[in-house]
């Protein structure tokens, strides 16, 4: 007994920190954070280095890649520099892209943590609501809430958040239904825990993992959403992003393949980062794949 | 003696959809003095966890009287039932889910009086302390998340919880049924030695015979939601006198050489009817071999047989 | 004597783990004859349900890998068969039940349907015999109204008939040997002594032998005929149920017996516990497993493997305080 009180107290290691561990060890994962981290250096320091504007006529329109020193990847239709476009494009594009996730959070687990948890009348009220949204085609219902009001970011982060967020309502709701039967839930129950404190600081972080995970996801959706847009000219024409690079260029992707292909090379790197981030956490949140 | 639990005519009923009502517990009494032990025995179904649930506040109560040393806590709402809290704790079956993953052991403990507002907040750390020690655990684990520990270790931490609020009442359900023999002994012991120290009294719910004939002074047996024999832990086994408890207590596999048998023996055949379309009669008629038609017609009551020993079966 | 069905010599099986190998059989041999029942006890980790899967070709590999020993079933070694070969022996010549029946049979199909599809696996029969035969096996287990149960599906049966249901599935194709691990565990004690009774009665109607893997040493006395105590990986304790279970010769062994609350017993007294923890596969010394938390252990047991010391005929234990024929105080 003696050898086994003397041994000394191991150290603590939160379920988020074992969860880092299993994510460092996999070879996908950290490739996918290393594209992200590539991207986003590249939109925030990006136009402390190259100091273009994006909107500036520099040089004959549709010069390919390589043939000016001083414009290394080219000029669009009306002769703007596509690096700067790159540049400057990115981060419209990821602020689009996380701020619709977060709309999609926000609502998503609102709705599915009420409904999960009282269940009844009020998950039956709550979930009618989703689904009135969840059978609304999405790229439409878009449309329409872009052309009603100004395509503006917001508004386009709002559309693509509102037709997102009946997916992870439903992912939260079916966590908290399992979690909200487990033992240390009746346990806070039993030391006189009310409602909120139960939802919110005890099944909401045990929920989170595949929150996190479907989060992650729908950052590399909204990406392509925005995309979309701008592609069909549903985007701000006064903002540079890639789908707007797309959508202005679509037109010439026979005769001058970079105006296209560079800013769509930048969305499959930043949402092919994003998926194999989404998948490494997904890994390392799944218990069965941790060693005992 | 006093008594610290009073619980007459309990019921639990459930709707399941629209096939009727699940009868969990259907109109249970009994009473624990101060600083004794009831266990509850019963197979799965039998209502014994439901009734724990009913007594902590945990299930809806359907009917009846749940009295704790004069305050009436199937009566009370709101914030006089959360301060009644304190005087009642549960330790729970599952080591590995009674525990919220993502607090550390030390917050487990310590929320207990954070959330009733027990003792001096900065008194509180040092009662965590104390607590662990109390259930055999070292102090500086409480930096740990539960995963860190074993089945037997988060026991403990289940019982260190219970027991910071300093309730007069620990409610157990299955604390040991999820333990290695080695480990339960361990458990057992300990759950018995706070007794001691500290005068508490316990409702222990169990399925396991040898368990509780260790921990109860006395067992109540219950079979589809009641109470069919009530008795002193040493008589119930000297002489069980309702059949289902004789049946209960042969199918226990014995240790002892005297009373070891082989191939098994067993004496009842079938399951428990559904709870939820119940017979008129006895509710174990339809598997007793002793059932006359008596018992398929009238439901038994609980009648005294012998000092302190009661039975609801028509043939005693 | 018979030659046994099941002959086990000197198997070992390790796991990598991230902490290093663990051992987790080390050293495991035990015989079982026609008709016999052994049953395998320890705690959880202990290594009794790996010693199930290796014996069916079932251990997870990677990481586990059996790096030793033999498993002689009907002569034949198990240990060198090819993956192909070993499939048809499983549940056909061996069977095997385990504790949830509730997730071991397809919720989609009916009973029958699944017995049936067990027995064409194994044997040449037309659809039709092959189901009168799943009838057939569900009244030998005692199902009231076979014919009408052979449709139902899982969830319309209680625990005790799924597990009567996965009786029968193993036995349609009479195996030699079944495998039953945990059986019981999650069934209520009624309901228990049913099952008990069932697989007496038919091990000795069939010869069938059983391996009973149990952490319950209730079920050890109900049904063995033999039994094997495991500690971290090893067989400490071997012999007939009865000599271990009323003169048991390894500390661990008592210690564990002494720990069962029973119900003919003083209840006054404090149970006694065996103290600490079972230890980490990955971190065992060169010694006896049990020498941290064993009341007995001298400087020698550090030093190496305790041998099985013989107490009587068939009954031995691997701890250096014993000597042969002598049962320690």
């Amino acid at each position: 007994m003696t050898a086994v009180t003397k041994t000394s107290v191991p150290a603590a290691r939160g379920p988020m920190v074992e969860a880092w561990g299993i994510f460092r060890r996999s070879p996908s994962a950290m490739l996918g954070l290393a594209l992200l981290a590539v991207v986003i250096l590249m939109t925030f320091a990006g136009p402390f280095l190259y100091g273009v504007d994006p909107f500036e006529i520099v040089w004959a329109p549709l010069t390919p890649p390589g043939q000016e020193a001083a414009i290394p990847l080219g000029t669009d239709n009306l002769g703007r520099d596509i690096l700067a476009g790159l540049i400057e494009g990115g981060s419209a594009t990821l602020a689009v892209g996380f701020a619709a996730a977060l709309i999609t959070m926000l609502i998503g687990v609102m709705v599915g943590a009420y409904a999960g948890f009282y269940g009844g009348v009020v998950d039956d009220v709550l979930m009618r609501f989703t689904e009135f949204f969840q059978v609304l085609p999405p790229l439409l219902f878009a449309m329409v809430v872009v052309t009603l009001f100004q395509p503006t970011l917001v508004n386009v982060a709002l559309a693509i958040g509102i037709v997102s967020w009946p997916q992870t309502a439903r992912l939260t709701r079916s966590e908290f239904r399992r979690i909200r039967t487990l033992e240390y839930v009746s346990a806070m129950r039993a030391i006189g825990a009310g409602d909120s404190n139960i939802i919110w600081r005890v099944i909401l972080p045990n929920a989170l993992p595949p929150l996190i995970v479907s989060a992650t996801l729908t950052i590399g959706m909204a990406i392509l959403f925005e995309a979309g847009l701008s592609f069909l000219g549903l985007s701000d024409p006064n903002v540079m992003s890639w789908g707007l690079m797309i959508g202005s260029g679509r037109e010439y992707l026979l005769d001058a393949w970079w105006v296209v292909t560079l800013p769509g090379a930048m969305i499959f790197l930043t949402v092919l980062g994003v998926s194999l981030v989404g998948d490494g956490l997904n890994d390392a949140f799944n218990p069965r794949l941790r060693e005992r | 003696m006093s008594q610290l639990l009073s619980v007459r005519d309990l019921k639990v009923h459930f709707p399941v959809g629209n096939r009727g009502t699940v009868h969990a517990v259907d109109g249970v009494d009994f009473t624990i003095p101060h600083g004794k032990t009831l266990g509850i025995v019963g197979e799965s179904g039998s209502g014994k966890t439901t009734t724990a649930l009913a007594i902590m506040r945990l299930a809806p109560i359907t009917g009846g009287e749940i009295d704790l040393d004069g305050t009436p806590i199937s009566r009370i709402q709101g914030e006089d039932l959360r301060r009644a809290r304190t005087r009642f704790q549960m330790v729970f079956q599952d080591p590995f889910s009674s525990l919220n993953p993502r607090d550390r052991v030390g917050r487990i403990i310590r929320q207990p009086m954070d959330l009733l507002g027990l003792g001096e907040p900065s008194d509180r750390d040092t009662r965590v302390e104390e607590l662990l020690q109390q259930v055999g655990l070292r102090p500086e684990l409480k930096s740990l998340y539960p995963h860190q520990f074993s089945g037997g270790q988060r026991q403990r931490i289940g019982l260190a919880r219970a027991l910071a609020t300093r309730p007069e009442l620990i409610v157990f359900d299955e604390p040991v049924s999820a333990l290695d023999v080695a480990v339960q002994a361990q458990v057992l012991n300990l759950i018995r030695r706070l007794q001691r120290e500290s005068g508490l009294t316990y409702l222990f719910i169990s399925h396991d015979l040898g368990v509780v004939r260790h921990i109860c002074d006395e067992i109540a047996v219950m079979y589809l939601g009641q109470i069919v024999e009530r008795a002193p832990a040493a008589q119930i086994f000297a002489a069980p006198r309702h059949p289902y408890t004789q049946a209960l207590i042969a199918a226990a596999p014995s240790l002892a050489p005297e009373h070891r048998r082989r191939g098994g023996g067993a004496r009842l055949q079938g399951d428990p009817p559904s709870p939820v379309n119940l017979p008129r009669g006895c509710r174990f008629a339809s598997r007793c071999r002793l059932a006359i038609d008596e018992c398929r017609q009238v439901m038994p009551k609980l009648r005294e047989c012998s000092s302190g020993q009661v039975v609801a079966c028509h043939l005693v | 004597m018979t030659q046994p069905v099941l002959d086990i010599r000197n198997l070992k099986v390790d796991f990598m783990t991230r902490r290093g190998v663990a051992h987790v059989l080390d050293d495991v041999s035990f015989t079982v004859a026609p008709g016999e029942l052994l049953a395998i006890v320890g705690e959880s980790g202990c290594g009794k349900s790996m010693t199930a899967l290796s014996v069916l070709g079932l251990v997870p590999t990677p990481p586990g890998k059996v790096v030793g020993g033999s498993i002689l079933f009907q002569g034949r070694d198990l240990a060198q068969l090819r993956r192909s070969d070993m499939r048809k022996i499983r549940g056909g010549d061996i069977a095997m039940i385990f504790q949830e029946p509730m997730t071991s049979l397809n919720p989609v199909f009916t009973c029958g349907e699944q017995i049936a599809e067990a027995v064409r696996l194994h044997q040449n029969v037309s659809p039709g015999a092959a189901h009168a035969r799943a009838v057939e096996m569900l009244r030998a287990v005692g199902i009231p109204e076979p014919e009408l149960r052979a449709n139902a599906y899982p969830h319309q049966l209680s625990g005790g008939m799924r597990q009567r249901v996965m009786i029968a599935m193993a036995l349609s194709c009479q195996p030699r040997l079944l495998i039953a691990d945990e059986p019981t565990t999650a069934l209520d004690v009624t309901v228990q002594a049913q099952i008990f009774s069932l697989l007496d009665e038919l091990r000795h109607k069939t010869g069938t032998a059983i391996v009973l893997i149990t952490h319950d040493m209730g079920a050890v006395a109900e049904m063995a005929d033999k039994v094997a105590v495991m500690y971290a990986g090893r067989i400490i304790e071997q012999g007939p149920a009865d000599a271990v279970l009323d003169s048991p010769g390894h500390p661990y062994t008592r210690g564990l017996l002494a720990s069962i609350p029973r119900v003919y017993a003083d209840p006054d007294a404090d149970l006694p516990e065996i103290p600490g923890i079972v230890p980490a596969l990955t971190d065992l010394g060169r010694g006896c497993a049990f020498e941290p938390r064993c009341p007995l252990a001298i400087n020698a047991c550090h030093a190496a493997q305790p041998r099985h010391v013989a107490m009587s005929a068939n009954h031995s234990a691997a701890c250096i305080r014993l000597k042969t024929g002598e049962v320690l105080a």
